[in-house]
Parts: structure tokens; sequence; C-alpha cells
């Protein structure tokens, strides 16, 4: 017997999913370069979000169109996939459908059946997206930050699930044993005869042609995953089980703030008291954001689950009125800075080596930081519970608290509350006077 | 306006050895700004209707910190924070009622981490509560049938998921409440929060509050009903850069004591 096709087909699934898994481990690092943040609260909660918006899409159906075409394709993907399982057994042990074998023929074509459908569904879902892109050019697609590579990543997605779902189509349409069986080939019987005209050797050339392509083709996408948007259908799900949980006003305190207010506060403190073991070496703590390993390891999660879909851009009031601002961009700025800092970490053997670069300025601009109106609107655009509000305010304290560089009218408000406990330049002995006028 | 409004305060409350009902957090907006202070009297009107026993901190109140920490000065935040939990607590508060969606945030969501655990109730709940509990009524007069529209105010609309009071509140005005493309969860900013009042906008080719204006224009309101200070400001800045000026903005507040002629 010949067991070439098998093992070339054992070599690349481990090639194709082992090279994935070297890529999701240099993820896992790459996330844990920000700090620990505890999410061990309410873990019913999280895991109802998890449900709700991710399973379940509630907050993608917000937008209706939008929100039902991503449905289908999403159904499709997971659905569809189930017949990666008989691929992968058959590549392995040289069966041919082994799904015929092991389940009675009305099952193995209902579930073959429904399939193709969703093959042929998802396909014309792929093409009203492409679509929108470029012959609709909804404007939140076509934002600043959407030129080169996050304009070609949304399109290279959609042609690959299209090549994807044609190729499955036409494997099942030139398997002449599969067509005879006349059950499940819903979409395909109605492709076949344009094959009909070519011998039978050829028919089955091209069956095993689209059969290896589609597999193929699936292991490449996995791996591009980790290069592109498209990481969302994997991060969505932890990320919305991280999500915030607060009411959208409740920004963090900070604890390091925190402690030192108590410390003012306290009439017994001793400010010359030596300070305690082990803490003579211990870097003070800074303040706010400057770079992307000053982040959580949250806020680093929602950058690689952004898909870039602009949600949050086009309800942003700061974009809307044409302020440098978008809320996609600073998670899709973070998520380039950190992969800048994660290669610079692998090219120097697991060491940091300072680039002269920063999430700060060098990605990010202060003009973009001082246009936020904190009005959670981003936020409650996003479908998958990124918070990129999180990640302004974090850096907008350390231009005020580290670098002073707040604009100049913001200064002259925090010094009116520093000393007459207003934003305006009022005694606070004059706070009632308005009872009286 | 010269009458003189009775508006106790907590000290003297103390002082009697008695505590109030509620605690009324007037605010920044509510001390000094002209146009705010008429909200604030507004209220006063109604809880005085409502035999609400209640006291302010006056010249003991300090700004809560909001605007700080959102420009982020959490070092400012936390100052101004522990000294009025400090205060608060010293009068042993239990019920806090402000008119300012800022205030109402961050005493309710950023205080308790601090030490100050209260209810807070925005005032458009507050005068909800005491219209269920039949201490105050309501009644259309001068707004009846008038066409107004609300504008959530981010701070209490997306940051607290409080959409309904306001509205069922203009709603026992019987007036006829249009609502704008952009409301509730989806309500457009007015362009004040996060510090913004108090700078510049950055670059862009149109103000905040412009365009929201423009999205409350377009259901031809008679009346823009808002129920924070700073909206209140911005919306009313918008209409007169539309020549609009016609388009009254009201707080809830006063709507509700105009409508009695209180």
């Amino acid at each position: 017997m010949n067991y070439i096709p098998n093992i070339l087909f054992a070599i690349a699934l481990i090639l194709g999913i082992g090279y994935f898994s070297k890529n999701v481990k240099k993820l896992i690092r790459n996330i844990k370069l920000g700090h620990a943040v505890d999410a061990s609260d309410n873990s019913s909660q999280r895991w109802k979000n998890v449900i709700n918006i991710a399973l379940g899409q509630s907050k993608m159906v917000r937008r209706p169109i939008s929100g039902l075409l991503h449905i289908i394709v999403y159904v499709g993907f997971i659905i569809i996939n189930i017949e990666v399982v008989e691929i992968i057994i058959d590549g392995l042990f040289g069966t041919h459908r082994i799904g015929l074998q092991v389940l009675p023929t009305s099952v193995y074509g209902f579930l073959i059946g429904a399939f193709e459908i969703l093959a042929c569904l998802v396909f014309i879902t792929v093409v009203v997206f492409w679509c929108r892109r470029n012959v609709l050019k909804l404007a939140r697609f076509w934002k600043s930050e959407m030129t080169s590579w996050p304009k070609n990543d949304g399109n290279y997605i959609l042609y690959f699930e299209m090549v994807l779902m044609t190729l499955f189509i036409v494997m099942n349409a030139t398997d002449t044993a599969f067509q005879d069986l006349n059950s499940g080939n819903i979409v395909s019987q109605y492709i076949s005869p344009l094959f009909s005209g070519v011998s039978e050797a050829t028919r089955h050339g091209i069956e095993r042609g689209a059969w290896w392509l589609h597999i193929l083709g699936i292991l490449v996408f996995l791996n591009y995953l980790y290069f592109s948007k498209h990481l969302h259908i994997l991060l969505a799900f932890p990320n919305v089980y991280y999500g915030g949980l607060k009411p959208q006003g409740a920004f963090n305190n900070i604890e390091a703030v925190t402690n030192e207010v108590k410390l003012m506060m306290d009439p017994d403190a001793d400010p010359f008291a030596a300070a305690p073991e082990g803490e003579d070496d211990a870097v003070p703590a800074k303040f706010g954001v400057s770079d992307v390993i000053d982040l959580n390891r949250i806020q680093l999660l929602n950058a690689y689950t952004c898909t870039e879909c602009g949600r949050c851009t086009s309800e942003c009031p700061a974009n809307q009125t044409g302020k440098k601002l978008s809320p996609r961009k600073i998670m899709m700025d973070t998520r380039d800075r950190l992969e800048a800092v994660g290669k610079n970490i692998d090219a120097n053997n697991g060491t940091f080596k300072d680039d002269g670069k920063q999430l700060l300025d060098d990605y990010i601009t202060k003009e973009e930081l001082w246009a936020c109106t904190s009005c959670n609107a981003c936020v409650e655009a996003c479908p998958v519970s990124i918070n990129p509000l999180s990640i302004i305010l974090d850096m907008r304290r350390y231009l005020v608290m580290e670098q002073s560089a707040a604009p100049v009218e913001l200064n002259t408000m925090m010094t009116n509350i520093e000393n007459n406990g207003a934003p305006w330049p009022y005694n606070q002995m004059d706070r009632l006077n308005w009872k009286d006028e | 306006m010269s009458e003189s409004l009775k508006v106790p305060t907590m000290a003297e409350y103390m002082a009697e050895g008695k505590q109030p009902e509620v605690l009324f957090w007037v605010g920044c907006a509510g001390s000094f700004d002209d146009r705010a202070k008429k909200i604030t009297k507004a209220f006063v009107k109604l809880l005085h209707k409502a035999n609400v026993d209640f006291a302010v901190l006056g010249t003991e109140e300090s700004c809560t910190g909001d605007p700080a920490k959102r420009a982020g000065n959490e070092f400012l935040f936390q100052m101004q924070a522990v000294t009025n939990i400090e205060v608060l607590n010293a009068y042993d508060v239990k019920k806090i009622v402000t008119a300012c969606p800022h205030c109402f945030n961050t005493i309710a969501n950023e205080y308790p981490e601090l030490g100050g655990t209260y209810e807070v109730m925005h005032h458009t709940q507050f005068l909800k509560t005491l219209l269920s509990e039949g201490r105050l009524t309501i009644e259309g007069g001068q707004y009846k049938g008038k066409r107004i529209t609300f504008h959530d105010p981010c701070y209490l609309g997306r940051a607290n998921g409080i959409y309904e009071a306001p509205r069922d509140l203009i709603h026992k005005l019987e007036a006829e409440l249009v609502e704008m493309k952009n409301c509730k969860r989806n309500g457009l900013c007015c362009g004040a929060g996060g510090a913004q009042m108090f700078k510049d906008a950055e670059p862009g080719d149109k103000e905040v509050n412009i365009e929201r204006t423009e999205q409350a224009l377009e259901v031809q309101p008679e009346i823009v009903a808002a129920g924070c200070p700073f909206c209140n400001t911005m919306l009313t800045d918008g209409m007169k850069a539309k020549e609009k000026e016609n388009v009254q903005i009201m707080d809830i507040a006063e709507l509700i004591a105009n409508a009695q002629d209180l």
C-alpha cells in the first residue's frame, strides 16, 4: 500500500499546528509583559457574559445588518469545521469519508447537506462583506488608520473564506461516489454537472486537489490568525470573560496613590521612618502608562482581540467631529507596539533592548489622548468588551503625573481645585452664596 | 432673583443633634455657575414642596475630583476624595442626592474603595421616588403637550445605566417626549466630559456640542431637557451658535418646579 499521502498529511498537520502553537506561546508571553490584574471576582457573571456577548453575539446585533451577516459566518464557521474532524481522520488513516462508515447514510447526508447550505450562505455573506468594504465603502472601513496592512488584512480574510467554501463545494461536487448517494449533496448536485464533460480520472484528480487545498488552506488560515485582526475568533471569548463588570463610569483608583494619600492624611505617620525591610531597592511605581509594558494584561489582551470593525470609532464624538482620536487606532497602536516589543525580545535573547521608542508619542500622540471626552461610547459599542478608554486614561495619567504635561487650561483647572476646591477660581467660603442670590 | 431660600447645612443639623433624611450634594457647577444655580434652586424648591428633611455641606463641600481624575491627575482626585469622605463620614451621611451626574458617578462608584460608601441618587431618581411615595405631585402646567427631547448625560446614562427616571418625569409633565436619533446607550456626548469643559477642543471640523445640538434640532423640540449642568451649558452654547435660542435647554428639576409655578 502507498502510505505517502498519509505521511505527507501528518507532516502538514504537525507543521501547521506546531507553528500555530509556537505563535500562541509568543502571544501569551507578550500578554504577560503587562502587569497582572485580579479578575477572579464574580465568575458567574463573567461566564454569563461569555454566553450572551461572545457566544450569543448580543452586542453584534445592535447593528442588525452587519450583526446578522456576522452570525451567518460565525455559525457557518463553527459548524462547517465539524467536517474538519472527518478530513483529519481520512487524511491520517487513508480512509475516504469515514463518516459514511460510522453513521447511517441519512445522518451523514443530513450533516453534509447542512454544511453545504452553510458554506453557500457563508460565501454569499462574505461577498456582501467584501462589497461593504470595497464597493459601498462604509465610512468606518475607510478611516485614516485603515490603510495598507489593516485594509488588505480585511480583504485577505474574505478571500480566504471564499476560496475555502468554494473548495468544499467543489470537493463534494467532484466526488462521484458521494454524488451517487444522492444524500447531502444539496448544493453540490448543481455544481456537479459542470464537471460532467471530464473523464472519471480527471474528476477524481480535481476532487483530491480540492480536498488537499481545502485542508492545507485551513492550516494556512489557522497560522494567518496570529498576524491578523482575525485573531478575534479565538480571543473574543477570553476577552469577554475578562471584560469590565463595574458600571462604565467607574474608573479604577490607583492603589499606589491611595497609599501615598493615606500616609499624607495620617497624623501618626512618621515621615522620617525607614522604609520597611526589602523596600530599599524597590523601584518606585510609575504612574500611568507610557509604553505597553505599563499596561495590564487585560488591556493587552484587548489589543490582540480587536478585529478593527470600527464600531467604537464611528460612535466616538471626537472622531465624528473630525478630531484625530480614533479608539480603534488606540487598540491597533497598542498591538503594533506590543508586537514590536515582542520581536525585540526575540531578537535579543529574551531581554528587551531599548529601541528609543514607546507607545506614547511614537504611536499614540498627545493630541489624540486629549481629545477624549471619556463618554464611554467606544466601550459601549465594542461587541467583544474591549475598553479603549482605560488605555487613554492611563496614558493621560502618565502625561499629568510623570510629565506634568497637561494642556495649560487643565493645569489652571487643577490648580483651582487644589487651592479652592472648585475647577473655577471661586472661594470655597462662597459655596453657599447662591441661596441668597 | 433676590429671594432667600431656606437651605440648612449639615453643621446646623449637627448642632441641633439631628440627622437629615438626605444630603443634597450641590457640586461646583450648582454652587458657582449662574445657569446651574437656577437648577440648584429649582431642586431645593421641590425638596421643600415635598417636605424633605435635607441639608447641604455648604462651605464644607469641595470638588469631588471628577475633572482631575479624568484629566489624569489621580493624586489630586484622591486628595479631594479622601477629604470629602472625611467630612461625609464625620456627619455620618448615609444618603446623598445630587443634580450633577459627574458628582453622582464619582461618589457612587469611585468613593467606596476609598472609604466612602453611601446610597447615592441622581436628582431625577430621587424626584421619581418622591413621586411614587406620594410626597410630590407633578402636573404638566405650562409644559403640557410641549415637544421635549431628553439629552442623556454620559455619566448618568451609559456610565450608570440610568435612562428611565428622567424620561418618566417628562411623561408626568404630560409633555410629548421625542427621542433623538442617538439616545439612551447610544446617546452622543455634549462634549464637556473627561475635563473637556475646561479646555479648548483639539483641532477638528466641528465642536461636539454643535453636533449634538444639530441632532436635537432634527427632532424639532420646543425644549431640550437635560440632567447635567455641564450638558446644559454645552447645549445652551450650541443653540446660541445655531441661532436657535427659542429652543430652551432646561433641567428636569426646573421643568417640574416651573410647571407648578414654584
